[in-house]
């Protein structure tokens, strides 16, 4: 089974409950924090990383003395990450997306395939929980072919702590996905967000439950929305300074506060069963 | 024409909500969200729309069938899996055009994708200018550079302040977005996470040489994480511009759609906001 935990908007809580939910399950999971821009899921669950290996993309490799300066691969590459001066070609390496035009299409071979690193992956454990976290490196653009590397190690049980938002990486995360936990806050900013997520769910065809964090500190406005679109409401975290704290400290909940590891315990149940329906 | 852009690295610190409260006391500054993932400024302005473009951020292939010979050519050429002997996978398509350049047949057009808009409206604040990216579409750093060229057009042509709301993370829209920023104003939380994210931050306003300034949000949640927060950036040499306690009714003026305007978390707010504007 393959749980995505997404949220439209940072900072609602979704890590803490992907993290609470792995410690939770009974059997081993593997978690994969795929918010490689910042990935946070270690600060909690706190594993011994035992491997990491580069991310590599393709991008060209020029060779000057092939080069006839037809101007071909500047055409081809939609993303402008080419320019060309006499005979010298400048290969713009933010900008490149490694699809491989201008390698496939200069007809003098003066491109060839070289591999430029863009982040890491980095894996461990944390008592019965795999770890694996991607992390882009600084200043790179592109966290989708990080995510894409992360998605191999996915196993038969696994949680993916997606990044916020509703964008390519957030897809790359939750594609093909058996179901997806929205964590969410019910406030307007939370409604709004969560809106946006639920159509990208649809358009990815991958079920959505949702989990309301801070639930006292708000309105009815979510619970609402979810009544209307038949969302299933599957937990309600309320607002509780001894969570708050947990989490400022780095240390899951559920560790603190055995009433949680038995509701994240019985989510995860329902979710293997697929008693998750509105 | 000065610019300061928020950011918080990690999303939730309540970077819109200071924004929203900034907006207030920014008088004669032109607001911006460049949250094109998920835009909130506007819930809090609520702004009066005055117009609206069409964004075209990237192109799709689109195939004739009529032409099209299954040879699979494309298939072979995609690097992203996404398009099967002149079938094409919209999701996973990055617009590249590869397949338009190597297929035998000229099967293959490459159209423009309607991938959001852009609005133009005015608040009590000042002028606003934010976007919304249609679902599960790409090209959101082109969004994010959009809204800020017609927002610094406008800033420049009534000679005002820009005061722009950041996309979360470290990735191509917030690069996007502080791409000639005259400050990044980093709103952050006393969490681990956020002293984590904080650094990330940091090492990428260096990376592009743009000055950085730090405020916490919600401080009183964990003092001692707040100690370290600012020890942090002591030891970074980046400017503390204060602390901002926490309270609910921050969520309260939030679930009336409303910047907070009263009380301490106000007036710490409108403090850390005056020395950011004694940066510029
Ligand atoms: S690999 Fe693609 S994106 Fe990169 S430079 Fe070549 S054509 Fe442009
Ligand atoms: S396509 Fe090849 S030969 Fe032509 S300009 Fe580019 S690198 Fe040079
Ligand atoms: S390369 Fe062209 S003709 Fe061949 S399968 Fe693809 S679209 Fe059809
Ligand atoms: S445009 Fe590029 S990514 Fe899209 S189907 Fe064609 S080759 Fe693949």
């Amino acid at each position: 089974m393959i749980v995505a935990v997404a949220s439209g908007k940072g900072g609602v809580g979704k890590t803490t409950v992907a993290v609470n939910l792995a410690l939770a399950a009974e059997e081993e999971v593997i978690l994969l924090d795929s918010d490689v821009e910042e990935p946070n899921a270690h600060l909690l669950l706190r594993p011994e990383i035992e491997k990491e290996t580069p991310v590599p993309l393709l991008v060209p490799v020029f060779h000057r003395e092939r080069c006839t300066g037809c101007g071909k691969c500047i055409e081809v590459c939609a993303y402008h990450a080419l320019a060309l001066i006499g005979r010298e070609l400048l290969i713009f390496d933010k900008m490149c997306h490694a699809c491989g035009g201008c390698i496939y299409f200069c007809p003098e071979k003066a491109l060839t395939e070289g591999e430029r690193v863009i982040g890491i992956l980095q894996e461990g454990r944390a008592g019965k929980v795999r770890f694996v976290q991607g992390r882009m490196s600084v200043g790179e653009a592109l966290a989708v072919p990080v995510i894409k590397k992360l998605r191999e190690k996915q196993g038969a049980h696994t949680i993916i702590d997606c990044p916020p938002g509703t964008s390519c990486p957030v897809i790359q995360a939750v594609k093909g996905a058996d179901f997806c936990l929205v964590v969410t806050e019910p406030t307007p900013f939370g409604q709004h967000d969560l809106r946006l997520l639920i159509e990208m769910l649809r358009v990815l065809k991958v079920p959505a439950g949702v989990i309301i964090n801070r639930a006292d500190l708000g309105d009815e406005e979510v619970e609402e929305y979810c009544r209307q679109e038949g969302i299933p409401v599957l937990l309600k975290i309320p607002f509780d300074l001894e969570i708050a704290r947990s989490f400022a400290a780095g240390v899951p909940f559920v560790a603190r506060l055995p009433r949680w590891r038995q509701a994240f315990s019985d989510l995860w149940q329902r979710l293997k069963r697929k008693g998750v329906r509105a | 024409m000065k610019e300061i852009v928020v950011l918080s690295g990690k999303g939730g610190t309540g970077k819109t909500t200071l924004t929203g409260v900034f907006a207030t006391l920014g008088q004669r500054a032109v607001l911006a969200d460049a949250d094109v993932d998920a835009s909130n400024l506007h819930i809090l302005l609520n702004p009066v729309k005055e117009y609206e473009e069409p964004f075209y951020g990237s192109q799709q292939p689109v195939v004739d069938q009529n032409k099209c010979t299954r040879c699979g050519v494309c298939t072979q050429l995609c690097r992203f899996d996404a398009i099967d002997h002149g079938e094409v996978d919209e999701l996973n398509c990055e617009g590249c055009g590869v397949c338009f350049h190597g297929c035998p047949e000229k099967a293959i057009t490459m159209e423009p994708v309607l991938s959001g808009h852009l609005y133009r409206g005015s608040t009590p604040y000042g002028p606003f200018v934010w976007a919304e990216l249609g679902i599960a579409q790409e090209a959101s750093g082109k969004l994010v550079a959009r809204v800020k060229e017609v927002a610094r057009e406008i800033a420049r042509q009534e000679d005002r302040l820009l005061v722009v709301d950041g996309p979360p993370g470290i990735g191509c829209p917030v690069i996007a977005s502080v791409s000639g920023a005259s400050l990044v104003l980093a709103v952050t939380e006393p969490t681990a996470a956020g002293k984590h994210d904080l650094g990330r931050l940091l090492s990428l306003t260096r990376h592009f040489g743009v000055p950085l300034a730090v405020c916490l949000n919600k401080a009183t949640l964990d003092e001692e994480m707040a100690d370290k927060i600012e020890e942090f950036c002591r030891e970074e040499g980046v400017k503390f511009l204060g602390r901002i306690p926490f309270a609910r009714e921050v969520v309260k003026a939030l679930i009336h759609r409303q910047p907070v305007t009263e009380g301490p978390v106000a007036e710490a707010m409108q403090e850390v906001w005056r020395r950011a504007l004694s940066l510029l």
